[in-house]
């Protein structure tokens, strides 16, 4: 047991956490005004949901012994308690890995926001939880096959970013377009909170990468300083293409740009050089830049765009990796550039497996779910905003006209002792 | 010359706009405003304190036009406004006085007149 490296990880839990929130105000932002609380609600349900699945059973699937999967024998969490797992308290390693599967299902949700029903979305999460994420986690984290192969993913640039946009390239699909989608200009409601948001996961993301040391080491500094400077090369390059391309630089483009090179860093945080994070990030730009043109001109309503941000962003930061990884920093492995070629190889399979696996089982569970109740909203709840049909609320109430609706039988009166009135008043 | 005054729902809205200038209607102002058509209304709840919202957000649309453009105008805002339950909005046709356009001081008829031609 590590003092340093507890303390550390302490801290970096609570950011990974924030990260749902962010994510919230992040996609809450580029909807409409009417679905503002459903599309945050749906990145801050899976902190209960997802959360609740996690410890019950979930991080038994995902770090309890298996090949293909863990057994249930960590399930409630039997056998997690204050012994070391590694060096830092075995309980407190379960929740850091649960703040993972709480964004990553989160991650999903932008890509079927403004017509999925709110019930089977809860159904939808939990279920993908224990039955694609943590399967995922064990293959790479877990000691499953994908780590016995070889393939590095520091912190889960497959685990995370490509299980979830593989997962929101199927949901998309599965729900089909928004009515509106491709027929009206449909723009964002709130641009300064997808700013806000893209600033709290940066600030979270350190937690993410620099935490998944698991040590307050040399690692979690390189970590830590990549998963600075790989955003910051993501940004001049996505400024810069959005000036030639139109002249202006945009703020959702910025926020985006952000986003794109969090991700992109992930699995390479703790491998690299600086300046290889650096080159990354820039080189990482570009997929993701033209995939999301691409996307807004065809029939695929990614409406949040999970599959260019997270889904490509991820795969070419993955595969990156096996070129860029470096031994003098990464103390083991290296890639493509510094003489280990099969990297590059056994990248490219992991990032395969993944979004297969992620794709297939997504397709099962929402066709599972759809069995027992509508996914999509109705085309007039669709209409109305799904914050009033699905929630009863919402985002921006002005109160006119609104009657207060007093609670059926009332409540007895208080028996208020006899005292004296004060005096002056006028009862 | 007759002022269109149409009240519909918010949803709706880039349908309307769609069929009146397909029926080459070009000058228009609105307003979001809000108002109650006898729909039922809508039950919110903010922790204990649950409401009748008894207004609904709306959309009111002005628009000017010469005598034969009325029946158009508000037969392209009857169609693309209508679904079908409570709630869809009015559409008013009023008389009007004067209208003068500002920018050339031109009166009536010819201030409601569209200018096609690139000025």
């Amino acid at each position: 047991m590590d003092k340093a490296d507890t303390a550390w990880l302490l801290a970096s839990t609570a950011l990974v956490l924030l990260m749902t929130p962010a994510l919230a105000f992040f996609y809450g932002g580029l909807v409409r005004s009417k679905n503002t609380l459903n599309t945050m609600m749906m990145s801050v349900v899976s902190l209960g949901f997802a959360g609740v699945a996690w410890a019950l059973a979930g991080y038994s699937v995902a770090f309890g012994p298996g090949r293909w999967a863990g057994n249930l024998s960590r399930a409630l969490l039997n056998g997690v308690g204050l012994e070391p797992q590694g060096t830092v308290p075995h309980v407190l390693f379960m929740a850091f890995q649960g703040t993972f599967a709480i964004i990553t299902v989160a991650l999903i949700s932008g890509a079927i926001v403004e017509r999925m029903r709110f019930g089977p979305y809860l159904a939808f999460l939990t279920l993908w939880t224990l039955l694609v994420y943590a399967p995922v986690a064990h293959a790479v984290w877990g000691g499953g096959w994908l780590a016995r192969l070889g393939a590095l993913d520091f912190a889960g640039g497959t685990v995370v970013h490509i299980n979830a946009g593989a997962a929101a390239l199927t949901a998309a699909l599965v729900l089909g377009p928004r009515k509106d989608y491709a027929r009206q200009a449909i723009l964002p409601h709130n641009v300064p909170f997808t700013l806000l948001g893209a600033g709290l996961l940066w600030f979270g993301w350190f937690g993410f990468n620099g935490g998944s040391a698991l040590a307050a080491n040399g690692v979690a500094a390189l970590a830590f300083v990549n998963t600075m400077f790989a955003p910051t090369a993501t940004l001049v390059v996505w400024t810069l293409l959005d000036l030639a391309r139109t002249g202006r630089a945009t703020a959702v483009g910025a926020a985006t740009a952000i986003v794109v090179g969090l991700v992109a860093v992930t699995p390479a945080a703790g491998y690299v050089s600086p300046l290889s994070a650096i080159l990354l990030g820039g080189v990482c730009a570009f997929p993701s830049y033209f995939a999301l043109l691409w996307r807004a001109r065809t029939r695929l309503d990614d409406s949040l765009d999970v599959v260019a941000a997270h889904g490509l962003g991820g795969a070419a930061g993955a595969l990156l990796t096996g070129v860029l990884a470096q031994a003098a920093w990464s103390g083991g492995a290296s890639g493509l550039l510094f003489g280990n070629p099969r990297q590059l190889f056994v990248q490219a399979i992991g990032v395969a497996a993944v979004a297969i696996y992620s794709g297939a089982a997504t397709f099962g569970l929402l066709k599972l779910v759809g069995a027992f109740a509508p996914l999509r909203a109705g085309a007039r709840e669709e209409g109305l905003g799904l914050d009033v049909t699905q929630h009863g609320e919402e985002a921006y109430t002005r109160g006119e006209g609104a009657i207060l609706v007093l609670p059926e039988p009332a409540p007895p009166p208080l028996t208020v002792p006899a005292a004296a009135p004060a005096e002056g008043s006028s009862g | 010359m007759k002022l269109v005054v149409a009240v519909v729902r918010p949803e709706k809205l880039p349908e309307v706009l769609e069929a009146l200038f397909r029926a080459e209607v070009r000058g228009l102002t609105l307003h979001r405003v809000e108002g109650h058509g006898g729909e039922t209304e809508r039950v919110e709840t903010y922790r204990g304190t649950t409401v009748k919202m008894e207004l609904s957000e709306k959309v009111r649309l002005e628009i000017g036009v010469s005598d034969h453009f009325v029946e158009p105008t508000v037969a392209a805002i009857l169609s693309a406004a209508r679904t079908g339950e409570v709630g869809d909005g009015k559409v008013f046709v009023l008389p009007v006085e004067r209208v003068y356009r500002i920018r050339t001081g031109e009166e009536d008829e010819a201030a409601v007149t569209p200018i096609l031609a690139s000025v």
